[in-house]
């Protein structure tokens, strides 16, 4: 066999070779930056006139197409099983909820009409409309929504976002098996009539109702189809959209379901959502005009970005914080405050955002982002100092707990494999070791590696970590801190922080509970369980011709409120109006139309400077 | 022909230890790498993940589920896969595969006939400004990453001019050029390299020189008598060569977001989806042998002391 110029044992070799290069490394994704011209002339949008309220059919595009770039392929469209972003975003379309969103987050009226919520907030009773519809036809009545949430809380189904229903009563034990899905404390009063029953009054349950855990699913092709009934053909929805074709890994196309109680409100006809995970490469769509919303920017482009696209480029707040974190199970920070606090003042924040991530990203002192409601951070009294007084007395600390030049602080920063992740450890790093003379090293890990150390909470010393909520309120970023909670990985443990929690998980007035979770969040962060550094922005490219959305802290962006205008210069056309196929009931037949909050688009902060996000755009409810 | 058809069952037979190593190998391999298919972000009820747990037969001993394994897949079913719910493995290779095997059989092709024809062009015109100037560029090819050779032609031939789509996918041609030609380069380069030099070696060869001596005309001595040797070292780079192309660059893939098949056993090791990865390995491992089968036999067809020697 001398002549086997391959031999299978090398080919095997080579084989696993790369199997396990790809298990111990992580794929880096970015690549060169671009060229710096881009002479073309962009058509520009007509001006967007309104008739009651309405974009006036003559300045319509005819052709009603979204084409949103979308991240990864959604690894199911099963509302009760979803994870990450991408799929939500296309979930948004696909179902609704008891509740929904406006344009601009705020929760309004879904599949129910109106709800009562009883006086001490734990009972919520939610009145249907009258005539909702699958997108088969068949009738979705108060029924489907109790079948939904046992559904979504039974542990057959094995949802991995099940814990966000543990506020309704009898959730934890039907997540741990202990009582039957039928026990859930969601009752039909009749067809058009339910009832949720809370264990606390939660104020932001009407908000957890627009999550896709809480969303219809149509009972009869569950059991008929398995774990097939979210594919093509299958899936019967009750959104805005329905499913006409899901290529995987190419391109997921919506189209407007006829019996969406709105459906002659909505005037995007089609969307295609395509998946793409290179950054760069979903630029280049955008740019060649394939795509008219980008899913995210790559951060090493901003300022080419907005030199040559600020009119498509949006920046706007997000919800989510990013950090360090200690673990505080451990050597050196156990029983620790000074070293912690020292490490807190040590780094200077305007640095990191404004030559490290570069998008302008608001520098941080505190846990829970800003922009949720009227709730006000608990902003340490150090950020306020000059960066030259938080040094002092960051030295001043780190001597008092014992370290000084001879005896300097050794220590680990874990995160996982990005560039920007790399940028910003090193630069704390170099930081601390500058002013404190800490001699931190850099252990880079692929991510299910990264997380498993972090929750094992044996190696992590200092890591990296991030946070988006599912929800818009600071409980979300509080509870993660809870003693003994799963993802608690910084150990962080304290009593009356405990206590507070419980209370405010009880709590009904608004006011009051602010007050409280700004208590609790300062008491947290006078414990320095975390390094705070900047919170997230949402930025992406927007085609300025798809008017109707508006920027939100959530970054929901639902494609019924979109619509997309015509071009200035494809204006001659005798393009009659309402020509177009697919649209029900065309031109002027504006009568319905009473409520959408305000399909005129009120561009958000565009291309400003100030926010950015330098994060690898991840799934909500992650770390980074 | 029987020397030939032996060859062919021996070379068969050996392949199948070949394979259950890579089952094996790969199968504990994945299984020793930190972090399971259910650990993300968020942490997980316990009843759930006991649920998954044992949905996937993922609480069983680890032998024992090796031996269920291997059970499952003479039957020809890689099950669901863990990622993405909706599908199974079988269905996630069905879709990918063609994809993968359309754009990389077609960048084959075109870098077997262009290389070959630039290679013997090459020869034929040895140390003149020809043979430089193709030699050269077919170097620089070699030498320029596609991750590099792609963003240009993308700014160039679809951001700026519009002629072709920037990325993504249809079953149509206009989407395939691209990474086609991306794919194509580098191994129209090696190729060109590799025909110059066996073809050189060849036409000093005495039968060539005999020929000559006989006054054949110059292309017709290439045409039938030196080209099927010099063929030779060719065909033994393209069975790697092609496996490599048709079970997708995971590069290409990413860089114009093609679903094939390369991304798949990517994104399903880094999320230890267990039944992607091994699914994708195997397909992987059979279509990289059975390509080295069939050059095998392509060898013996070309060279008759290969079939000799091992009969």
């Amino acid at each position: 066999m001398s002549f086997v110029r391959k031999s299978p044992g090398n080919l095997m070799a080579s084989m696993l070779a790369s199997l396990l290069a790809v298990v111990v490394l992580a794929a880096c994704g970015e690549r060169s930056s671009q060229p710096e011209a881009n002479a073309r002339q962009r058509p520009q949008p007509v001006e967007p006139v309104l008739l009651e309220g309405r974009p006036a059919p003559e300045v319509l595009d005819e052709n009603q197409v979204l084409r949103r770039g979308n991240g990864e392929e959604p690894r199911t469209l099963d509302p009760h099983l979803t994870q990450g972003v991408p799929a939500a975003n296309i979930l948004r379309d696909l179902f609704e909820g008891l509740t929904t969103e406006a344009p601009d987050g705020d929760i309004i009226p879904g599949a129910a009409v109106r709800w009562n919520i009883s006086a001490d907030g734990k009972e919520y009773t939610f009145y249907l409309h009258r005539d909702l519809k699958w997108s088969n036809g068949d009738d979705l009545n108060a029924n489907d929504f109790v079948y939904s949430l046992q559904r979504s809380a039974d542990p057959a189904t094995a949802s991995n976002n099940a814990n966000m229903l543990l506020p309704i009563v009898n959730a934890a034990e039907v997540i741990s098996g202990l009582l039957p899905p039928e026990q859930l404390g969601v009752t039909v009063l009749d067809d058009y009539t339910l009832q949720i029953h809370l264990v606390d009054a939660t104020p932001y349950f009407l908000g957890l109702l627009t999550h896709p855990i809480a969303y219809p699913v149509h009972k009869a092709s569950v059991e008929e189809l398995g774990d097939r009934f979210a594919r093509e053909g299958n899936l019967v929805s009750n959104g805005a959209y329905i499913l006409q074709r899901w290529d995987p890994r190419a391109q997921i196309v919506l189209i407007r379901n006829p019996y969406y109680r709105e459906a002659e409100k909505s005037l995007m006809d089609t969307v295609v959502y395509v998946p793409i995970e290179d950054l760069n490469g979903e630029i280049n769509q955008f740019r060649a005009g394939e795509l008219n919303w980008t899913y995210e920017v790559p951060n090493n482009q901003f300022s080419w970005l907005q030199k040559h696209y600020s009119q498509e480029l949006v920046v706007s707040p997000w919800l989510g914080s990013f950090y360090f974190g200690f673990n505080l199970s451990r050597e050196p920070f156990i029983e620790n405050p000074d070293l912690r606090r020292a490490l807190v003042l040590a780094i200077d924040r305007e640095v990191l955002t404004e030559k490290v991530t570069q998008f302008g990203e608001e520098p941080s002192f505190a846990l829970v982002p800003p922009g949720i409601g009227d709730y006000q951070p608990a902003i340490p009294e150090y950020a306020g100092w000059t960066q030259q007084q938080r040094l002092e007395e960051a030295r001043r600390l780190y001597e008092q707990a014992g370290y000084s030049t001879e005896n300097p602080l050794r220590t680990e920063i874990r995160y996982n494999s990005s560039e920007n992740n790399k940028k910003l450890a090193l630069a704390v790093a170099s930081m601390w070791k500058q002013e404190l003379g800490v001699i931190a090293t850099l252990v880079n890990e692929e991510q299910k590696v990264f997380l498993q150390n972090r929750e094992q909470k044996a190696l992590t010393e200092v890591f990296l970590g991030g946070w988006t909520s599912d929800y818009n309120d600071p409980y979300s970023f509080l509870e993660l801190f809870r003693s003994g909670e799963a993802r608690n990985d910084f150990a962080y443990s304290d009593t009356s922080f405990d206590a507070l929690l419980e209370e405010i998980a009880k709590e009904r007035s608004p006011d009051r509970r602010n007050r409280m979770m700004r208590e609790a969040e300062r008491l947290l962060l006078e414990d320095n369980p975390i390094v705070p550094v900047y919170t997230y922005v949402s930025k992406r490219l927007v085609d300025p011709h798809v008017r109707g959305w508006q920027s939100n802290v959530m970054d929901h962006h639902y494609s019924r409120y979109m619509f997309k205008l015509k071009s200035q210069s494809s204006e001659p056309p005798s393009a009659p109006e309402g020509t177009t196929d697919g649209r029900p009931e065309e031109g002027q037949s504006k009568e319905g139309w009473v409520e959408p909050a305000q399909p005129e688009e009120v561009r958000p902060v565009e291309g400003q400077p100030q926010e950015g996000q330098p994060e690898e755009g991840q799934p909500e409810g992650e770390h980074n | 022909m029987s020397g030939l058809g032996r060859f062919a069952a021996s070379r068969l037979l050996g392949l199948v230890p070949t394979l259950l190593m890579l089952i094996t190998i790969a199968f504990f391999l994945i299984r020793v790498a930190p972090g399971g298919p259910f650990d993300s972000e968020k942490a997980l009820p316990d009843e759930i993940r006991l649920n998954l747990e044992a949905k996937y037969h993922l609480d069983e001993p680890l032998l024992q589920q090796y031996f269920r394994y291997l059970g499952q897949i003479i039957t020809l079913d890689f099950g669901p896969s863990f990622q993405y719910k909706d599908w199974t493995v079988n269905e996630l290779i069905a879709l990918g595969f063609p994809v993968s095997l359309t754009i990389g059989g077609m960048a084959m092709l075109l870098a077997f006939f262009l290389g070959s024809l630039i290679g013997i062009i090459a020869a034929m015109r040895q140390n003149t400004a020809t043979d430089y100037t193709v030699m050269g560029l077919a170097m620089v090819g070699v030498s320029i990453p596609n991750f590099v050779i792609a963003p240009f032609l993308i700014l160039g031939l679809a951001v700026y001019l519009g002629w072709l789509p920037a990325g993504g996918w249809e079953w149509s041609a206009q989407y395939m050029v691209l990474p086609v030609i991306t794919l194509a380069l580098p191994v129209i380069a090696y190729i060109a390299r590799l025909m110059r030099g066996s073809m050189i070696e060849v036409l000093h060869s005495n039968y060539i020189r005999t020929a000559r001596a006989k006054g054949l005309p110059e292309h017709l001595i290439v045409w039938r008598h030196a080209l099927k040797p010099a063929l030779l070292p060719v065909i033994s780079f393209m069975g790697p060569a092609t496996a490599g192309l048709i079970t997708g660059s995971v590069v290409i893939e990413r860089i114009y977001s093609i679903p094939g098949l390369g991304s798949y056993f990517v994104q399903g090791a880094l999320n230890r989806d267990y039944t992607l990865v091994m699914g994708v390995v195997i397909f992987y491992g059979v279509v990289i042998v059975l390509l080295n089968f069939i050059v095998d036999l392509l060898y013996a067809w070309l060279n008759p002391k290969i079939r000799y020697e091992q009969a």
